[in-house]
């Protein structure tokens, strides 16, 4: 086949479920059951509440709000995650010392963290940024420091004997190899990062889209609950495809040879 | 070129080793896996520890690090880099020892040239065939212009023709060059055909040092041998 014809085909294959799934919902919320009820509201009540929101600033304002939290804590998350998982990885007594920490804090659920948060931050911006922090570290870490040790010593050997630094060897030849895992680690928190914000934002925060949801639900305004939901869906797919095109970028020419 | 002298050494599966490689010579070490071979060549890169003397070119490099000692290597699985280009992997030990970008670039074209690979630049390990590899590797082995080059296995996994073609390339090349080359194969056909010297090592000791001619007419290569 043309590879223009099969990327056609893919992009068909991967867009007309998505329409299938909104023409579906509109039509059941228009003629279903539910359909005089206003806990069902059709897909395009949502899109128009959507608009109205966009256009009235009150969904703007609280999108800033969310954004620059996930932003902050999502920055702070993988930075930590990804300098400690590089230690862990290079140092075997930092990484056997590490990993039963680790191991233990890891399967805790971000949301489990958050009662905690409460006293010893506070009720307050960095509430949230903190929960996201926690949350997005521990997948950051593990990935990396698991990324790094499973880097062929082999090539590892090859640079020393050639002369390379260590520096030039961690930045030239291990984070390179590594990084189709550190990425896979990213990817996941980033997608934790939503999560967590918005957790945070519906239980303790009066600002963002949390807390336009958990208003919402107050006044039974499914269609602004799921305007927002939406928004939500969208931009966390946004942050994802995002970090898959610098991964494709850096790793791309030669990750599928990483990937056999 | 250096002569390698190894003095009583010993390590990991290796017991008390004693071998001198003349300046410029082509010197294979055959021996059945676990016998050491792979043990010996990382001692004398200065990869694993181990007791005893190696020098090379009469300067003990017990207390230097892999690369301080000046040899080239060229591992059984390769390790060429898979996230950088042909052109890119036979770069990086002259950009890690700081040479001109322009030097580089002259080198890297030469090798190229030299080893047959110029038309692969830009493509990347996974793209490459197995010969093709080895050649890449070689080039990369020999683009800082070490003293001595160590060769693990280097036809392994090599279809019988290739493998025939590039021992014999690799062969005349090193000759030309006149690098000191301690090549160590499972292969006494190999060894036969392209070594000045062999020796035979089994259970981490060497067994007997000879020519090629007189290794095949030796009655004792028998007993080795089994």
């Amino acid at each position: 086949m043309h590879p223009f014809t099969a990327g056609l085909h893919r992009n068909i294959s991967k867009i007309v479920p998505v329409i299938l799934f909104f023409a579906l919902w509109e039509l059941a919320a228009r003629y279903g059951r539910f359909s005089t009820s206003t806990i069902s509201p059709p897909f395009s009540t949502v899109i128009l509440e959507m608009a109205a929101l966009f256009k009235s600033g009150v969904m703007m304002k609280n999108l800033v709000s969310t954004i620059g939290r996930v932003l902050i804590g999502l920055s702070m998350g993988m930075i930590s995650g990804i300098t400690v998982g590089i230690v862990m990885g290079l140092r075997d007594t930092v990484g056997r010392s590490l990993s039963p920490i680790i191991s233990i804090l890891y399967p805790i659920p971000a949301l489990g963290w958050l009662p905690l948060m409460m006293l010893w931050i506070g009720i307050n911006e960095m509430l949230p940024i903190a929960i996201i922090t926690i949350g997005t570290f521990f997948p950051t870490c593990y990935n990396t420091a698991a990324g790094i040790h499973n880097v062929d010593r082999g090539i590892v050997s090859a640079a020393q004997i050639l002369g390379a630094s260590e520096k030039r060897i961690l930045f030239e030849v291990i984070l390179p190899n590594a990084a189709p895992q550190v990425f896979a680690g990213l990817k996941l928190s980033s997608g934790m990062a939503w999560r967590m914000v918005l957790a945070a934002e519906m239980v303790a925060i009066p600002t963002g889209i949390g807390a336009l949801i958990m208003k919402a639900e107050s006044l039974v305004r499914v269609d602004i609950i799921l305007a927002c939901l939406v928004v939500l869906s969208f931009f966390c797919l946004f942050f994802e495809k995002c970090l898959e095109i610098i991964e494709r970028k850096w790793t791309g020419k030669w990750s599928c040879h990483a990937r056999n | 070129m250096p002569e390698i002298k190894i003095v009583n050494v010993s390590g990991n599966n290796c017991l008390n080793l004693n071998l001198t490689i003349r300046d410029g010579e082509y010197f294979v070490i055959v021996g059945a896996t676990g016998a050491g071979k792979t043990t010996l060549l990382n001692m004398v890169a200065g990869m694993v520890d181990y007791t005893g003397t190696v020098s090379i070119d009469n300067i003990d490099v017990n207390q230097l690090s892999p690369f301080k000692r000046g040899g080239g290597y060229l591992f059984q699985e390769l390790a060429l880099f898979p996230h950088l280009s042909v052109s890119a992997n036979i770069a990086f030990g002259l950009r890690a020892q700081g040479y001109a970008k322009s030097t580089v670039k002259k080198r890297i074209a030469l090798l190229m040239d030299m080893m047959r690979i110029d038309h692969l630049d830009r493509r990347y390990p996974h793209m490459l065939s197995g010969g093709e590899k080895k050649r890449v590797a070689l080039a990369r082995s020999l683009a800082p212009s070490p003293k001595i080059l160590l060769l693990d296995e280097p036809t392994s996994n090599l279809d019988h023709q290739t493998a025939k073609y590039l021992r014999g390339e690799l062969h005349s090349l090193l000759k030309r060059l006149g690098i000191t080359t301690l090549h160590v194969t499972h292969d006494l056909g190999e060894a036969k055909e392209i070594a000045d010297r062999i020796a035979l090592i089994s259970n981490g000791t060497i067994e007997q040092i000879a020519t090629p001619s007189a290794l095949f007419s030796d009655r004792q290569t028998s007993l080795c041998l089994q």
